[in-house]
């Protein structure tokens, strides 16, 4: 009996305090990013030459239509550290891209419509942005603009976790009482809990051509792995010249202490 | 000590460049047969850190502004370059990012350590007064770099910080918009930047000669902080402590390593990989860690002006310290109570970090953190300006050994020439 | 006197010769990069390397390029152009080699050695007397008298297959390593 007293006290207080959300401006504050293992995180991790091709086709085919990545050039898929496309296929992708062209002989840069002359990317361009400009990006977006993903997991507390959060938090329910904003979406990964962009993931929205089983979970798997390559390209050289730079400053420390206490050894 | 040179050139080339340049004689007198303490310990070996920490940012700095644009438009995009195209730019990046906080970190411990053994007393007032100004020239330089990448919190970090003059009353705004060359931090104010940044650190290293040379006249302080009296009590420079300095050298360098190879954005804050927009300010404006402590002064102070002075007090009382401590013995190891407080200071400055990198209204643990640096900013100009003078004329200082040579060798020593 | 006197212990400078050299194997080491970062970075290794579309040009036509900073000539020649570019004795010409990148120091300016698909000439655009760049000779428009170019600055003259024939510039137009991908589109660098 007084047990479930004691239950009902908790469960109407917790109802209480959670109808109260919007209007005592309880906190929503971002849920802390969810543990997730990524191969490249550690001393000796790599990125997985899989997931980046696999993560590569997410951003393509899902991420690309309203989020620029104008860091990334194509040639950047062919070199080391990196997707590991050959020269070929890199060339291929590129091809199948296109950017706004240079002016031609009469100087113009658009049609008789205006609209923009394109021609196809090469492997030294880089990646192309959805929009022509902020304004653009912003009027198709209502009002939010898409921030370009070449560095978002550097730029996010948080991380490939946080990044990783988001793409995955969309189906989390809202808690009773909270009142998500007209226009927008119910993310509790997201600071204020109410994110701009709808769910951009979907079971099986892009098929892998190794045949990976496209779940949400491994598509946002694969995209942050991807993300995470976009903003530290770099990283495997890193790590990998860092574990010769430790192993020889430990070596070096070893011989410099050694003469130290020999040197040391007359004066006490 | 200085005195008259020992040098005795050995090669006929050796004789040659002496008579017409004495550098030869200058290095062999500094570096090789300088009589230096034979009980300098750990805390002694910052000096040489640092002024290898000053090289490697002068070599990267160099570098990387061979590649670097100090324009508005092009800053940003230039450091990816550096970091994606360049061979080596990620490294030399990252080496220069962490390198600065490696510099900071070796600078406290070697001021910590210079009012721990009391090596800002007399004769060595004006070599104290010479490392403030490396110091502050050191955070000015350090300010002016961290705008360079022209990221969110460059661009806004500047703009607080720049905004600050403009409290001093009748000029203050004339002098922010001097400063920015604008209306407000934009692309004028990043190349005065970038030029001022390039100066500073060679502005530095000649003072840093000056450091070493007033160093050099009455010879290093030591962990007792007694004076040398006999040859016994020192030992040549080299090759004692070339060899103990290279050793906490190689440790350092592994610490700075593990930050550059394994967490190289440990120190920095993500809000700098976004770039710079003047119409969106930052959830939270945070300077870097060592900038830190004298944020928190700066913020728990609500008015404005009494904040800027406050802070600029801080960095200035330190240039008073050797009138203010009044007590006759050096070193903290024979002054037990003075101990306590130098230890309460270590404490206070490093609250004070902390309470720099929370918003302003944080709370933890039900103490608003606004207070917790309030009361520890009193502590800091208490024990500079309170503590320091009342407790050296009431402390009774332990017993003070004979001598370096007497404490470090025991009986073995010979007694010292009176 | 507390100094060192120098012994003539072998273990003690063993290990500081040992301490010595890999600490000086440590710092060339550490070196090297601030070397190679002055080398091209991949981007500009990257735009070292031009795709041409040659579909669009008409034969007895020219069109320049942009190439590693400096013009580049791509010159459609005509069946009458290729002629008397042919029938020109090596050993006569002031420069007998022929300057191309994409075969060894001592081939001869034949021809056939200056373009591999003799209706594609491909040189760079630089004089190589002090840097100009030589303007193309046509039949409405002829520049210089051996119909390939004339150089206005010094009055370098250069044939049809890009080789100097008269005036002070030593040696023949450059050919940059090319190749094609295929018949209209070549890649050059």
């Amino acid at each position: 009996m007084r047990l479930t007293n004691l239950s009902l006290g908790i469960a109407l207080g917790l109802l209480t305090s959670v109808s109260a959300f919007a209007a005592e401006g309880v906190s929503t504050k971002r849920l802390h990013p969810k543990a997730a293992e990524f191969e490249f995180e550690g001393p000796f991790g790599t990125y997985d030459r899989g997931a980046l091709q696999r993560g590569y086709q997410v951003y393509k085919e899902v991420c690309a239509a309203c989020h620029a990545a104008n860091l990334l050039s194509f040639r950047n898929l062919a070199e080391p550290g990196g997707p590991g496309f050959t020269e070929a296929q890199a060339r291929a992708l590129a091809t199948a891209a296109k950017i706004p062209a240079e002016p031609n002989d009469k100087g113009e840069t658009t049609d008789d419509k205006g609209t923009p002359l394109m021609r196809s990317a090469t492997l030294a361009d880089r990646f192309p942005s959805p929009y022509p400009n902020e304004n653009a990006a912003r009027a198709s977006n209502s009002g939010a603009l898409p921030p370009d993903l070449s560095l978002i997991v550097k730029a996010r507390e948080g991380e490939a976790h946080y990044v990783y959060s988001i793409l995955t938090g969309f189906h989390e329910k809202a808690p009773a009482g909270f009142k998500v904003t007209e226009g927008k979406y119910f993310n509790p990964y997201f600071e204020g809990w109410n994110i701009t962009m709808p769910p951009p993931l979907t079971e099986n929205g892009v098929t892998y051509s190794d045949g990976t089983k496209a779940t949400i979970d491994q598509q946002a798997h694969d995209v942050v792995t991807f993300l995470a390559w976009a903003a530290e390209p770099k990283m495997e050289e890193r790590k990998r010249m860092g574990f010769g730079v430790m192993v020889f400053l430990i070596v070096l420390a070893g011989l410099l202490f050694a003469a130290y206490r020999k040197v040391w050894k007359d004066a006490h | 000590m200085s005195g008259p040179s020992t040098y005795n050139p050995k090669s006929g080339l050796e004789r040659w460049i002496d008579a017409r340049l004495p550098l030869p004689r200058l290095l062999h007198d500094t570096v090789h047969t300088f009589p230096t303490p034979r009980n300098l310990n750990i805390w002694y070996t910052f000096g040489g850190i640092l002024a290898f920490c000053l090289g490697v940012q002068i070599v990267t700095g160099i570098t990387l502004a061979m590649h670097y644009v100090a324009n508005a438009n092009l800053a940003f995009n230039s450091v990816e370059t550096i970091m994606r195209d360049v061979n080596y730019g990620w490294l030399i990046r990252y080496i220069h990012a962490n390198g600065a906080s490696m510099f900071f970190l070796a600078v406290y411990i070697h001021m910590f350590r210079g009012l721990y053994y009391g090596s800002y007393k007399a004769p060595r007032e004006l070599l104290w007064i010479i490392g403030v100004l490396i110091y502050l020239l050191m955070m000015a330089t350090a300010f002016f770099g961290y705008v360079l990448p022209w990221g969110q919190m460059s661009f806004w970090g500047a703009t607080v910080i720049t905004n600050l003059f403009s409290a001093i009353p009748v000029v203050g705004s004339h002098i922010a918009t001097w400063l920015w060359g604008d209306f407000a931090v934009g692309d004028a104010t990043l190349n005065r930047f970038f030029s001022l940044h390039y100066l500073l650190p060679f502005i530095i290293a000649g003072v840093v000669v000056l450091h070493i040379w007033a160093l050099h006249v009455p010879g290093n302080n030591n962990p007792l902080g007694i004076d040398v009296k006999s040859p016994q009590d020192t030992v040549p420079f080299h090759p004692y402590y070339t060899v103990k300095d290279a050793f906490y050298l190689v440790l350092f360098v592994i610490l700075f390593a593990a930050f550059v190879f394994y967490s190289p954005d440990f120190f920095g804050n993500p809000d700098n990989y976004q770039p710079a927009n003047p119409l969106v300010t930052p959830p939270e404006i945070v300077p870097e860690w060592y900038l830190l402590p004298f944020y928190a002064m700066l913020r728990s102070i609500p008015s404005k002006l009494l904040g800027v002075l406050v802070m600029g007090g801080a960095i200035v009382t330190l240039v008073f310290i050797p009138w203010l401590d009044t007590s006759r013995v050096r070193s903290c190891r024979f002054r037990p109570l003075m101990k306590q407080f130098f230890w309460g200071l270590v404490v206070c400055c490093v609250l004070l970090g902390y309470c720099g990198a929370q918003s302003v209204d944080a709370v933890k643990f039900g103490i608003p953190m606004v207070w917790v640096a309030r009361i520890a900013s009193i502590y800091y100009f208490a024990f500079f300006w309170l503590i320091m003078p009342i407790i050296g004329l009431i402390e009774t200082p332990k017993k003070l050994p004979a001598s370096i040579a007497q404490s470090v060798l025991g009986d073995k020593a010979a007694a010292p020439a009176e | 006197m507390a100094a060192t006197t120098s012994d003539a212990g072998t273990r003690r400078d063993f290990l500081y010769v040992a301490a010595g050299s890999v600490g000086a194997v440590g710092a060339a080491a550490a070196v090297w990069p601030f070397i190679d970062q002055m080398n091209p970075s991949t981007g500009a290794l990257a735009l070292g390397s031009t795709e041409i579309d040659l579909t669009a040009i008409q034969p007895g036509q020219q069109i320049v390029y942009k190439w590693r900073g400096q013009p580049l000539f791509v010159r459609r020649r005509t069946p009458a152009e290729i002629e008397s570019a042919k029938a020109v004795d090596v050993n006569s010409l002031p420069d007998p080699l022929a300057r191309n990148a994409n075969l060894p120091d001592t081939a001869l300016a034949n021809d056939a050695d200056r373009a591999t698909k003799p209706e594609w000439l491909i040189v760079k655009g630089v004089c190589t007397h002090l840097g100009c760049t030589p303007t193309v000779s046509t039949p409405q428009i002829p520049e210089g008298e051996y119909g390939g170019w004339l150089c206005h600055c010094h009055g370098s003259e250069y044939d049809t297959s890009g080789r100097i024939r008269k005036g002070p510039a030593p040696e023949n137009l450059a050919v940059p390593p090319y190749t094609f991908m295929t018949d209209t589109r070549v890649k050059v660098g």
